[in-house]
């Protein structure tokens, strides 16, 4: 009888839970953000938090947002993914690459629910996708490098061998080489986005081979710090951190989801919404610059002019002439480098040093 | 196993005589309920309403069809795993290289099925599905032959080959497996359907793998406990010595532990490619075989037991996600659960195996 009688009770409290999430009013659009990283990354995953703030600010009572963090590319993504859909929430920000087919699965079988996916290249009726030209700031990053480095050796970590990170690589010693012809990219991959321990090492390796410019395309400041206590020079990657690096960061490639955010929530909310493929750069906002620190002054402005050119269009990164490792000219003279070739880059420009995993 | 654990000076761990079969079953039960308290406290720590949050946590998963047809997707590939290896654990056979096990399953399955890409044949799915376990095996067979033919230890080999899998799927999925219509972006194409595991229940992603993971508990049960080969991986791992007198052979067991367990888990490897993800992607695995350790381990070696620390193991993953959506708790306290589980589990292990007793250190004499 005992027993049973608190078996009745285990379940009067679960039915009275059942009941207080039940009964929570539907007043608000419920906003839902998956996120490949932890908030506390203080790069990639950070920024879209960031965003997710912007969008409780901006809409306050309107909305009601929800975040996954850390949720692991593949199986996994799809079932939080479905799960956001099928308790209420009308927007769904999936914010990593490898949560393109899982989005586009379960976005079928919600068609209400509206996605957007972040650096993918599938749409469909109810899934848009954004990304930004990351590659611009890389490329003012790179003529800062050029301009600073007395090694003429630059160290970059990376992450995966994609298009993205590939196009990062090259607008970087682009800029590079527009100031310093001898300027030359070492590149690590550490086949993780966000892997401190790892992204440190590799930091450490680079600097050892003569490297005094450090850049990341990874999500952690790790490789910054190491810039740091190394004494050499870096960049933030995705977010300002000089916190991490006050003497070492030169400037940071922000990324800025704020205003998207906000703007396709609200799209979303009054109806408007229509399934786009976007892709930002720093006349948008989407891609800032962190301030220029740890420069002399001619450098600074150089590297805001360089900003200003790029902003108003007047400056192609991938302008040509642009050669591969080669040496075969890929891009010519006068001309710029298309999007077919910008979004699916797989080759190296002259002076990367090592060859593309294939 | 007479050696005494010294903690304080005082207190000393020693071996009960007799070990109660009755607490060897109830310790991983009383190990749950013990995390469960904690969770109260550390829910109420959190400012969130600890009954709500367990709710959340461990019930509501289970209230809707879709949840619980996750939750066995989920518990599939480490209930698979976890059977396997319990069998090598009981005969003291060291896999823990599961997840590159897995990795094969998925690469040689895998492969297979972008190879018939283009056959419309109901004979594809059976071929993926054997050449993923063959996948499994021959890279099981790796550390079974260094340890056999060189004593390797197995644990170094087997752990590093794990590795070795993953940076070989990796390459593929760069190079040349690669989705020629897919931006260069690191993803194989889309499986057909003809190599795709059928699924069970409508409108969910529940598929036949599941079955194949019940049915290799039944066998591994009848294995293991109604079979001589079952008999001597048992006194193999029990007794050592005795089992050589008895005149079985270490290697063969070694053998044949390996083989089973990297099989299970390249049968799970392609189980999960070709049955949830559809294609093969650089990393196809969240680490399942290192969290099938830990289900074989809490499943007490036994494969029933095994299906059920699967199913707890994939509640807790579940249950984390959705006490994230629900309730706002951080993805970390998934992994606290996990880790708290794991901590009452062996502590309650120790209780039923030693005591604690209360002795002069020098005179060894006992002073209750």
């Amino acid at each position: 009888m005992r027993i049973k009688s608190f078996l009745r009770e285990i379940l009067a409290v679960f039915t009275i839970a059942t009941i207080s999430c039940v009964g929570v009013a539907n007043a608000e659009t419920k906003v839902g953000f998956v996120y490949v990283g932890p908030i506390g990354d203080h790069g990639w995953t950070y920024r879209h938090n960031v965003g997710r703030l912007a969008v409780e600010k901006a809409l306050g009572t309107q909305v009601k947002t929800t975040f996954v963090e850390s949720v692991k590319e593949g199986p996994d993504s799809e079932r939080v993914i479905r799960q956001l859909a099928s308790t209420g929430h009308k927007v769904i920000y999936t914010t990593s690459f490898g949560f393109m087919n899982p989005t586009l699965k379960v976005a079928k079988k919600f068609p209400n629910v509206r996605f957007e996916h972040a650096t993918g290249y599938k749409q469909s009726k109810n899934v848009g996708t954004y990304s930004a030209r990351f590659y611009e700031g890389r490329y003012i990053a790179g003529v800062i490098a050029g301009k600073v480095s007395k090694t003429n050796k630059i160290g970059y970590v990376a992450s995966f061998p994609i298009p993205e990170v590939v196009r990062g690589i090259n607008a970087f010693l682009l800029g590079a080489r527009s100031v310093n012809p001898e300027m030359t990219i070492s590149v690590v991959w550490v086949n993780s986005w966000y892997d401190p321990g790892k992204e440190g090492d590799a930091a450490k390796a680079l600097i050892d081979q003569g490297a005094d410019i450090i850049s990341q395309h990874t999500d952690s400041p790790a490789p910054l710090q190491v810039a740091e206590n190394r004494g050499v020079k870096g960049f933030g990657q995705a977010s300002d951190m000089i916190k991490f690096a006050p003497k070492a960061q030169l400037s940071a490639i922000v990324n800025n989801w704020d205003n998207y955010y906000v703007e396709r929530t609200k799209a979303a909310i009054d109806g408007s919404w229509k399934s786009q493929d976007v892709w930002y750069g720093l006349k948008e906002g989407m891609v800032k610059m962190a301030p220029y620190t740890n420069m002399p002054d001619d450098v600074q402005a150089l590297a805001k002019k360089t900003e200003d050119a790029i902003r108003n269009g007047e400056l192609h990164p991938f302008s040509g002439p642009i050669k591969d490792q080669t040496g075969k000219i890929v891009v010519e003279a006068g001309k710029v480098a298309d999007a077919g070739m910008l979004l699916g880059m797989n080759f190296y420009v002259e002076g990367v040093q090592g060859s593309l995993p294939k | 196993m007479s050696q005494i654990f010294q903690f304080f000076p005082k207190f000393v761990l020693e071996p009960r005589l007799e070990v109660s079969g009755k607490w060897v079953i109830l310790s991983p039960i009383i190990a749950i309920i013990l995390t469960l308290f904690s969770g109260v406290i550390i829910f109420s720590l959190l400012g969130k309403d600890p009954f709500l949050a367990l709710y959340t946590f461990f019930v509501q998963p289970l209230t809707t069809m879709f949840g619980i047809t996750e939750l066995l997707v989920k518990a599939t590939p480490l209930v698979l795993i976890g059977v396997g290896l319990a069998i090598g654990f009981k005969a003291n056979v060291w896999n823990i290289g599961a997840e590159g096990q897995f990795t094969m399953g998925a690469v040689f399955g895998g492969g297979t099925a972008l190879l018939c890409q283009h056959m419309e044949s109901i004979l594809v799915l059976p071929l993926v599905l054997v050449l993923g376990t063959l996948g499994g095996l021959f890279w099981g067979a790796i550390p079974a032959f260094l340890k056999t033919r060189f004593n390797a230890n197995e644990i170094l080999t087997s752990l590093m080959l794990s590795y070795v899998a993953v940076l070989c799927l990796s390459y593929l999925v760069h190079g040349p497996w690669r989705d020629p219509a897919g931006f260069n972006f690191p993803e194989s194409q889309i499986f057909s359907d003809y190599a795709m595991l059928p699924i069970l229940i409508e409108n969910s992603r529940l598929n036949l793998g599941t079955m194949f993971a019940i049915l290799v508990v039944l066998v591994a049960w009848i294995l293991m406990t109604r079979t001589i080969i079952g008999f001597q991986l048992r006194v193999v791992g029990l007794a050592p010595t005795a089992a050589q007198y008895a005149g079985f052979k270490q290697s063969g067991l070694i053998w044949l532990s390996f083989l089973i367990s990297g099989g299970l888990a390249g049968l799970a490897g392609i189980a999960e490619v070709s049955g949830t993800i559809g294609q093969l992607l650089p990393s196809v695995s969240p680490g399942y075989g290192f969290t099938a350790i830990i289900v074989a381990f809490l499943g007490r070696l036994h494969p029933v037991g095994v299906l059920f620390a699967g199913l707890i193991m994939a509640l807790s993953y579940i249950g984390g996600e959705n006490a994230q959506i629900e309730i706002g708790l951080p993805a970390a306290v998934t992994g606290l659960f996990q880790g708290i589980l794991l901590f009452f589990l062996l502590a309650c292990d120790v209780l039923v195996r030693y005591r604690f007793s209360h002795r002069s250190v020098l005179t060894g004499e006992r002073c209750e």
